[in-house]
């Protein structure tokens, strides 16, 4: 028999941090095996953002700045202005791109920065206990909004990709989610959708990506998925937001 | 033979940086230091740089990160208001042990404060500025020559030491226009092994200032320190003004210095001998000069475009030797010597 | 015909690859690995397609797959 799938190289082989049935070690696997099967490793560049992910410089096996919460648009700016042949992607949470790094991430789009985007969308604080987040849905609980978010008092959650793909900056936008073996194939198609309309030299791409956070949800990983499909993606519906083709 | 041009301190500073071999600038628009990024703007472009103007100050000191990251000579340039909000990035640079070169064309403060020129960020330039246990290297030019060698070094101390280097000067440099000597272009940048980019021939390289270990931060905040303790024996840069004889020493750098050399010529015009000693590098502080003169000087007066911040250093300096004493005027008025000088009679007066 | 491999000591005991595999022939052992978790294993080696699914699914990627 052959091996048909076993650990991509461009992951390192150490154990990750993240909390048992997490989705980002799944969006890590993907980003990683897109990243082998085109055969860019040797000119990719990642940027870390700050969230459970910020780690994420010690699972993949390549280039990686780690930048500030909310910055890495405009880090990963700097790098694809100095060395536009490489590949570069961020590698953003909720509420580093949705909360504190809107401005960065916006402009980035807005000059269509030549950079992908991988959005994941857990609703919540992931890394910091569980706070409430621009992304946190009307009545959902976090620990800074220990009643049920309240609209009256923080408003609606932000559909961030929405709005990139208003930009004209942006050639790109997705969302997609990880449920099944069938919405985790067509998150990947849509990750190496990005990284190819990057290397194409095409403008901004986002692929957002709704996940999980079993821990700060407080459910069992498998209930969390569901918990995921039956409540996020109501807010968030899943799908191709701007395609390429719409960019004249 | 270079010849001599006129320029402005802020068009010189810029074009020091395109010399000494800068190609990526990335900023936002403040009063008083705009014509860095104008004049960058118009002439990176032609030697095949970036020229970038972000969407704040936080967003371009990242982009900064970004570029210095990824090997080349960054730049970026801003005042009070724009600095303070680039805090944040420059102590990730700092701890990711990125080079860059950032000026500051102070203005007058707190708040929004005013447009003209002041030295109310000394404490904030030498003192870290953002969070977390660092230094910059911090030089501050008087004059418009000054502030071309120094920008044309600063780049070549940043890739040394591999940390942010900080040159500090105010809304009188940045708009006086005096002749000056452009140095040769540099071609021969450094080679960075540690940068970002492409990475066939060699282990993949990772540029973070995050250790989560506090074993591990402890041992790279060792070694950041050993760093400044290198910076501090082989970059103190400072000069004097007739100090040879005189019982009275002025501190004061940048375009407070200028100032203060006029007040000392009237001043010994008068027979009072009074003398300079003008700090370059502010950090690191040059202590030794004022440690010097201790046993000749009955006082130090620090003069500064502020309530009193380098006076400090001057402190530190001497120990309580001496008295030291401030003047200096505050919110961007700019001091006239003769103010000075009626400060420092009242001083002698009172010393006698 | 298929066969997967677990690589007990990545495992967490998440249980998403027990509910991916079509053939439910992934369940947790009952002992557990150095970290604490009951690691998953496989309950019949003839049924396994080597379809791929709980590779697919495992955020650790502690699984191998052959065909
Ligand atoms: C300037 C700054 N403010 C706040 C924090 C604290 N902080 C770290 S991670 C985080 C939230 C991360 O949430 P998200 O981006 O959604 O990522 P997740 O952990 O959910 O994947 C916050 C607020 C920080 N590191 N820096
Ligand atoms: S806290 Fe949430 S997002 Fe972070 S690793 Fe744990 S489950 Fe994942
Ligand atoms: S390869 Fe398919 S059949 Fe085999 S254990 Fe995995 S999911 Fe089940
Ligand atoms: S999905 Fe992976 S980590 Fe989770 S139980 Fe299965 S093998 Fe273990
Ligand atoms: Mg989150």
């Amino acid at each position: 028999m052959d091996k048909v799938s076993s650990f991509p190289k461009t992951l390192v082989d150490v154990p990750m941090h993240y909390c048992p049935g997490c989705t980002h070690g799944i969006i890590h696997r993907l980003v990683a095996e897109v990243i082998e099967e085109m055969e860019i490793a040797f000119k990719t560049v990642g940027i870390a953002s700050v969230g459970c992910s910020c780690f994420c410089y010690d699972y993949f096996n390549f280039d990686v700045v780690a930048s500030a919460h909310g910055r890495a648009p405009a880090t990963a700016t700097g790098v694809k202005r100095v060395h536009p042949e490489c590949l570069v992607f961020t590698y953003q949470g909720d509420g580093d791109l949705a909360a504190i790094g809107t401005a960065e991430i916006i402009h980035a789009a807005v000059r269509g920065e030549k950079i992908s985007v991988i959005f994941v969308n857990n609703g919540i604080y992931g890394m910091t206990g569980g706070q409430m987040a621009p992304t946190t849905l009307p009545e959902m609980k976090a620990t800074t909004s220990p009643y049920g978010r309240s609209t009256a008092l923080t408003g609606y959650p932000i559909k961030m990709t929405e709005m990139l793909a208003l930009q004209d900056g942006c050639v790109y936008a997705e969302r997609t989610k990880i449920s099944s073996v069938a919405t985790i194939n067509k998150t990947k198609k849509a990750i190496r959708k990005s990284f190819e309309l990057q290397i194409a030299g095409k403008g901004f791409s986002v692929v957002e990506i709704l996940s999980t956070c079993p821990t700060n949800w407080g459910m069992e990983p498998l209930e969390s998925i569901k918990w995921m499909e039956e409540n996020l993606e109501t807010y968030y519906p899943v799908g191709l937001i701007k395609d390429e083709k719409e960019v004249k | 033979m270079t010849t001599k041009v006129l320029m402005k301190g802020s068009e010189a500073i810029a074009e020091a940086a395109i010399l000494s071999g800068c190609r990526y600038f990335f900023g936002y628009p403040i009063t008083p230091q705009n014509e860095i990024p104008e004049y960058l703007a118009k002439h990176l472009p032609k030697v095949g740089g970036t020229f970038l103007q972000a969407e704040s100050e936080i967003s371009a000191i990242y982009m900064v990160l970004g570029g210095a990251a990824a090997g080349a000579r960054v730049m970026t340039s801003s005042s009070s208001p724009g600095i303070s909000l680039k805090q944040e990035g420059i102590s990730y640079m700092a701890g990711a042990e990125t080079p860059c070169v950032i000026v500051n064309i102070m203005r007058g403060g707190p708040g929004l404060g005013a447009i003209q020129g002041a030295q109310p960020d000394y404490w904030q330039a030498t003192r870290g500025g953002g969070h977390g246990d660092y230094r910059l290297l911090v030089l501050a030019p008087a004059t418009v020559q000054e502030a071309v060698d120094l920008t044309y070094q600063a780049f070549d101390l940043a890739d040394k030491y591999r940390n942010p280097v900080m040159i500090l000067g105010d809304g009188i440099l940045a708009q006086i226009m005096e002749p000056v000597e452009l140095p040769e272009a540099n071609n021969q940048l450094p080679d960075k092994a540690w940068a970002v980019g492409k990475n066939e021939n060699r282990p993949r390289n990772i540029v973070s200032s995050s250790y989560p270990k506090v074993d591990e931060l402890e041992k790279v905040s060792i070694r950041l320190h050993e760093r400044y303790a290198q910076i501090k024996k082989n970059e103190v840069r400072w000069d004097s003004y007739l100090t040879d004889d005189a019982e009275y020493v002025i501190a004061s750098y940048g375009s407070a210095a200028r100032i203060a050399k006029a007040a000392i010529k009237m001043a010994r015009a008068e027979g009072i001998k009074v003398g300079l000693i003008r700090p370059i590098s502010v950090w690191p502080f040059p202590t030794e000069p004022f440690q010097n003169i201790v046993p000749q000087t009955k006082f130090f007066l620090s003069f500064e475009m502020c309530t009193g911040q380098m006076i400090d250093d001057v402190r530190l300096a001497i120990g309580n030797e001496r008295p030291v004493y401030h003047y200096g005027r505050l919110g961007g008025v700019i001091p006239l010597p003769e103010e000075l000088l009626a400060k420092i009679k009242e001083l002698v007066k009172e010393a006698k | 015909m298929g066969l997967i491999k677990i690589r007990e000591e990545r495992c967490k005991g998440c249980t998403l690859c027990i509910n991916a595999c079509p053939k439910k022939i992934i369940a947790l052992a009952p002992y557990v690995n150095s970290k604490g978790y009951n690691p998953a294993t496989l309950t019949d080696e003839k049924a396994c397609t080597g379809c791929g699914f709980c590779y697919a699914f495992c955020p650790d990627i502690c699984i191998e797959v052959y065909r």
